[in-house]
């Protein structure tokens, strides 16, 4: 029999990108409606996830991408702190509300483009270059804030801050828009974008990559920059939202961020990246804490069970062959057999 | 297809050194327009940095290198350029992403985009089956363009490969190494992928040190030692048999020395 096509669509479920992680987040949810229906009843804590978790969701979100190149960024809290006091010192010295949002966004870029510079062209691991830009860059604002946090209620007053963290209608908070938005933006970027076939292409074999034509320092370069970028915006969000910047903001973000892509399901080992999944990811992580503490449990138990759930779904992502079709999954294979006999007759 | 010159690529005193090695110490090397030439060696004596200058993976220490009769500059001669200019490799580690579908794999670096560089999906996928069964006729059970590379065999990832090369028109395609590592069915497969090549007008350059893997589709065979040109054979002048002993007197006689 001669083939006349190779095209074959995926179908039903399997199209759904990160379903298993979709699951989970539905899954605990659940649970938590049952353990505490005083609060996951309610719209309020809802209300709350979406003004806390747009912040870590969209360096997630960006560092997503990074991780998808086989590299890492370990610099984005000091970013946040950075460009968060770039933000709060330009407003407070000028009183101008849109200039510093142009000047924290490049000062991110900044950022991002010197790690790029580090990790593309001198060679430096990702993970020593930005553990470094960490340290410099947090130093750098503790030495320029000197050390004290800045007070910007009058920000509240501002259109920059409804449009960017208002209550629209009174009840969705904006950074959450912002946020999704972000995360639209990137996933056509990776799925459907030339530079993010390059990323995807870079994380799983840069070797293979320089020898078909990419661009691999430029677009190392770029993906630092973008992250830098991203990570000014949600620096942004932050200091709009607690219309304050304090010198630590941001410290506490590198774990919950990382725990938010892995339990997404994005790869360690770069070659692959999933958006949906780490905005669900983000999600997970971000109700992990409230959930538990409304079920009773108290604030002691946060930690040992978002890292029980970060090894569970890692876990889960393994046993179901990230990026798999479902039918391809070895303990599967019996649900799928039949269907794939009938195909053959 | 008509070729209106006589070499595609030629090579003339090309010399590199790495550090105090001389890895290739003045060759003077040419493929004509329509010919598949059997480029020998034994590991180590210079065939990969052939082809990464021939492929402006990098650049000579010295000597000259034309394409279609025209001397190439080698300040302006890198990856891309070499594609412009239809010289395409096939390298010895697959040139493929294992986690990526097929059909990102055809057009990687060369993508079918909009003018903002989105992909055109649809139409990679759609060019993606007719360069497996219209230019290659790829036949792997249950493969499709939406599979991913780490799924196909090695012998179907050099024939992935050589229809990218063959899609983008070129007209000088070099496989480096293209059966280490297969099986016997697995490199048949390849070598009637190298056939397709000839066929289709275009020529070729075939690396291996499996002689009688090159025996089977080249034309000519230039034998390298040690960064030097040591002999060229027609195949008409020479059998498997006595290209096989003379290679093994090569090895033993470097061994003695």
């Amino acid at each position: 029999m001669k083939q006349t096509t190779l095209i074959g669509e995926k179908r039903g479920l399997a199209r759904i990108e990160a379903l298993p992680i979709i699951l989970v987040y539905i899954v605990i949810v659940a649970v938590f409606m049952i353990t505490a229906p005083g609060t996951f009843l309610k719209y309020r804590i809802y209300q709350s996830f979406m003004s806390t978790v747009p912040v870590p969701l969209i360096l997630g979100l960006g560092l997503t991408l990074v991780v998808a190149a086989g590299e890492i960024d370990l610099s984005f809290p000091s970013i946040i702190a950075f460009s968060g006091f770039i933000y709060a010192a330009l407003y407070k010295i000028t009183g101008q509300t849109w200039m510093p949002l142009i000047a924290a966004l490049a000062s991110g870029a900044v950022v991002g483009f010197v790690n790029g510079v580090l990790v593309a062209v001198v060679g430096i691991p990702s993970i020593i270059a930005t553990l470094g830009a960490q340290f410099l860059w947090s130093g750098l604002t503790v030495i320029l804030s000197g050390g004290l946090a800045w007070n910007i209620r009058d920000i509240r007053e501002e259109t920059i801050h409804s449009l960017f963290v208002g209550r629209i209608g009174g009840v969705v908070p904006a950074q959450v828009l912002w946020a999704t938005l972000v995360a639209v933006v990137l996933w056509f970027i990776l799925n459907r974008h030339k530079f993010g076939e390059h990323i995807l292409f870079i994380g799983d074999n840069a070797e293979v990559a320089r020898v078909t034509g990419v661009n691999v320092r430029a677009t190392k370069i770029m993906l630092f920059t973008l992250m830098g970028t991203l990570a000014g915006f949600a620096a942004v969000l932050l200091t709009l939202e607690m219309a304050t910047f304090w010198t630590t903001q941001g410290g506490g973000m590198l774990l919950i961020t990382m725990a938010a892509v892995f339990i997404g399901g994005t790869s360690i080992f770069g070659g692959e990246g999933t958006i949906v999944g780490t905005y669900i990811g983000s999600f997970i992580v971000g109700s992990l804490e409230a959930g538990i503490v409304a079920t009773g449990l108290g604030g002691f138990w946060t930690r040992f069970i978002v890292g029980l759930v970060l090894i569970l779904a890692v876990a889960l992502h393994i046993l179901l062959g990230r990026g798999k079709d479902l039918s391809e999954v070895q303990f599967l294979q019996f649900a799928f057999k039949k269907r794939r006999e009938g195909k053959a007759s | 297809m008509a070729r209106d010159y006589k070499h595609v690529l030629r090579m003339e005193k090309v010399r590199k050194n790495f550090g105090k090695v001389e890895a290739l110490k003045g060759i003077d090397f040419e493929v004509g327009a329509n010919e598949v030439v059997g480029l020998i060696g034994d590991n180590g004596a210079g065939k990969s940095t052939m082809v990464a200058i021939m492929t402006g993976v990098f650049s000579p220490s010295g000597g000259s290198m034309y394409i279609r009769e025209e001397k190439v500059n080698f300040h302006h001669y890198n990856v891309r350029k070499a594609h412009r200019w239809k010289i395409e490799t096939v390298f010895q580690q697959s040139s493929l992403g294992e986690k990526q579908p097929l059909w990102r794999n055809f057009f990687i670096g060369r993508q079918v985009t909009s003018p903002l560089g989105f992909i055109n999906i649809k139409k990679e996928k759609e060019l993606a089956q007719y360069i497996m069964l219209d230019l290659i006729g790829f036949r792997g059970a249950g493969i499709t363009v939406d599979s991913r590379v780490s799924k196909l065999s090695g012998g179907e990832r050099q024939g992935i490969a050589i229809g990218r090369a063959m899609y983008f028109d070129a007209d000088l395609i070099i496989l480096d190494e293209p059966t280490v590592a297969l099986s016997l069915k697995e490199v048949q497969k390849v070598l009637n992928f190298t056939r397709k090549i000839k066929e289709s007008g275009r020529a070729c350059v075939y690396i291996s040190h499996t002689i009688p893997h090159v025996y089977q589709v080249a034309d000519r065979f230039v034998i390298i030692d040690r960064g030097e040109i040591v002999a060229n054979f027609q195949k008409s002048e020479i059998s498997l048999e006595a290209l096989d002993e003379f290679m093994l007197k090569y090895s033993t006689g470097k061994a003695a020395s």
